[in-house]
């Protein structure tokens, strides 16, 4: 069977999302994925030429928050979770 | 061979809301580093973002002022990137389905006005700020700028010179301040724009390949990296080398673009609608309510300006340029009836000195009852126009009214004929060769008798008056 996704573009994938892959998991991934991709064919077999795409199981449209401040968060609270912090900001490495 | 521009601008413009897109964290600008944060902003997992109706609102004032057509229904998108500024790991925009597409307005050129295409108006989150360490490997993180409410305005590929590109951009500020939804301060980033550009054959319809300029903080910065950008790009063309499609920076210190490499692979967004928003519907009853809260526009305010003011084109555009400016002329002129009169002094003296200042009209120290007064005094002959130019400069320079000024220095205008008779003839009198002359033909000595005349009554003697009885005297 022709494969739905080829191991370069699951390396492209794995690039994309920050992940390091070794080639053992690199086989492992496109054939999992390969096999998940298959498996999602079985819904080609139900007829949706009556049906509108959606991207909501509801039918909801225009949920609105009005225009008015709230409190926010401490800032300890909101570095609390942060690998490194100076008090003040989030600290990360150096990016250009 | 010569060779036509095409650039294209994307501009994204801070909303002046509150709070900020998707949370109830206030927007205010100069906060201390992340104290306007919460786990919506912060993107923790688990929470649900829910719409500024207001954002809404103000993207779609923003949409009718350019003539887009809003889309019935619209719904948001996830841009997936990993960058330290944006918390999720993917910022919430618009993609397939904008706020408003297909509108355009039109800019003023040296050759005439001409219309610009505007693509699409979208909403999206802008990201947090980033500032690196001069000296450690590391940068830090404020996420207070997280999720403010943007608009992105992007334009057709319709722009033929760097000047139009900044005209166009000044006329969409102009829009954005006119509705008040966005202050357009480039150097502060409330109003940011990124360039496209590139170079074709004159008389070619196709496009030749293009660069991307950002980190123009700017008008005149935007004017010159595209400057540059013309030149750069058609000596390569003209060396028959290929331009490179690129992302490049601005170094305005040093005044030339230079290539960011090594971003050009990330421009795989894997776009898909955001599950967590419902999409927006707006009907044709939302549209109607917004349009009749539009105020007056700046091309609809140039048009009243000719006809109700009787006013040149060039003094209409000037004065609508900012809404702050066209108020102020027609304060001024409710004082003052006579709107070319108006025009005139603030086109002329007022600019000037505000231009020199570096101050905005909406921090002139002479408020427009001032200067109507003024006005009026030079209308009824209590001042010379040029007395009055001085005055307007020291009320500028002070402060004070104009009627305090001349009182104190005592600059009311000699209109009494006798008093000036009487200087005319001391000036005759010590000028026997040139009054000689001046009977054998030379009559451009006029000017140098009205100068001596004014001299002795420093300046406050009525020209006028000077003319008539110097030419009375000479002559008669």
């Amino acid at each position: 069977m022709k494969e739905k996704i080829t191991r370069e573009e699951v390396r492209h994938v794995a690039d994309l999302a920050r992940l390091d892959l070794n080639p053992d998991e690199e086989v492992q991934m496109t054939q999992q994925l390969n096999a998940i991709l298959d498996y999602m064919e079985k819904l080609n077999e139900v007829d949706t030429s009556q049906v509108e795409p959606t991207t909501h199981a509801v039918e909801r449209a225009n949920v609105f928050r009005e225009d008015v401040v709230g409190p926010s968060l401490q800032r300890d609270s909101a570095l609390a979770n942060a690998p490194q912090t100076d008090g003040v900001h989030f600290v990360v490495p150096k990016v250009i | 061979m010569q060779f036509e521009t095409v650039i294209g601008l994307e501009v994204h413009a801070q909303l002046l809301t509150k709070t900020k897109i998707f949370c109830s964290c206030s927007t205010e600008f100069g906060a201390p580093p992340n104290t306007h944060t919460c786990p919506v902003c912060l993107g923790m997992p688990g929470v649900l973002p829910v719409l500024n109706r207001t954002v809404v609102e103000y993207a779609m004032k923003m949409a009718l002022a350019t003539h887009c057509r809003i889309l019935p229904r619209c719904r948001f998108a996830r841009k997936n990137y990993f960058y330290p500024d944006l918390p999720k790991g993917y910022q919430i925009s618009q993609y397939e389905l904008p706020l408003g597409v297909d509108g355009w307005l039109e800019i003023e050129t040296e050759e005439g006005t001409r219309r610009i295409g505007i693509t699409r108006i979208h909403m999206e989150e802008d990201a947090g700020k980033l500032v690196h360490d001069e000296t450690q490997p590391v940068s830090y993180v404020d996420f207070n700028r997280t999720g403010v409410p943007l608009i992105e305005i992007v334009s057709e590929p319709d722009m033929r010179s760097p000047e139009e590109a900044a005209a166009y951009l000044r006329t969409l500020r102009d829009i954005l301040r006119y509705l008040e939804i966005c202050d357009g301060n480039m150097e502060e980033g409330s109003f940011r724009c990124d360039a496209n550009i590139s170079l074709r054959p004159v008389g070619s319809s196709e496009f030749g390949t293009k660069t991307e300029l950002k980190n123009m903080n700017s008008f005149r910065n935007v004017q010159r990296a595209l400057e540059f950008e013309v030149r750069r790009q058609r000596a390569l063309l003209e060396k028959g080398q290929a331009i490179v499609q690129e992302t490049r920076l601005w170094d305005a210190g040093r005044g030339v673009t230079v290539s960011m490499r090594g971003k050009e692979e990330a421009h795989d967004y894997r776009y898909f609608p955001d599950p967590d928003l419902v999409p927006v519907e707006i009907d044709e009853a939302w549209v109607e309510q917004v349009r009749s809260s539009l105020p007056e526009l700046p091309d609809a305010k140039r048009e009243r300006f000719v006809r109700q003011y009787d006013l040149p084109a060039y003094d209409a555009r000037v004065l609508t340029a900012s809404k702050d400016l066209a108020d102020y002329f027609e304060a001024a002129v409710a004082a003052f009836p006579q709107p070319k009169t108006v025009s005139n002094w603030i086109m002329s003296e007022l600019m000037r000195e505000l231009k020199r200042d570096e101050r905005e009209i909406e921090d002139c120290p002479v408020p427009p009852a001032h200067l109507a007064e003024l006005l009026q005094l030079m209308d009824r002959n209590v001042i010379s126009g040029k007395i009055a130019k001085s005055v307007f400069k020291e009320m500028y320079e002070t402060g004070a009214s104009a009627k305090a000024i001349v009182e104190a220095k005592g600059l009311e205008q000699v209109t009494d004929e006798g008093a000036i008779e009487a200087v005319v003839r001391e000036v005759l009198a010590e000028n026997p060769k040139e009054v000689e002359s001046f009977r054998q033909g030379k009559e451009k000595l006029l000017g140098f008798f009205v100068g001596q005349v004014m001299k002795k009554t420093r300046g406050k003697a009525n020209p006028k008056l000077v003319n008539e009885m110097l030419l009375k005297a000479l002559k008669g």
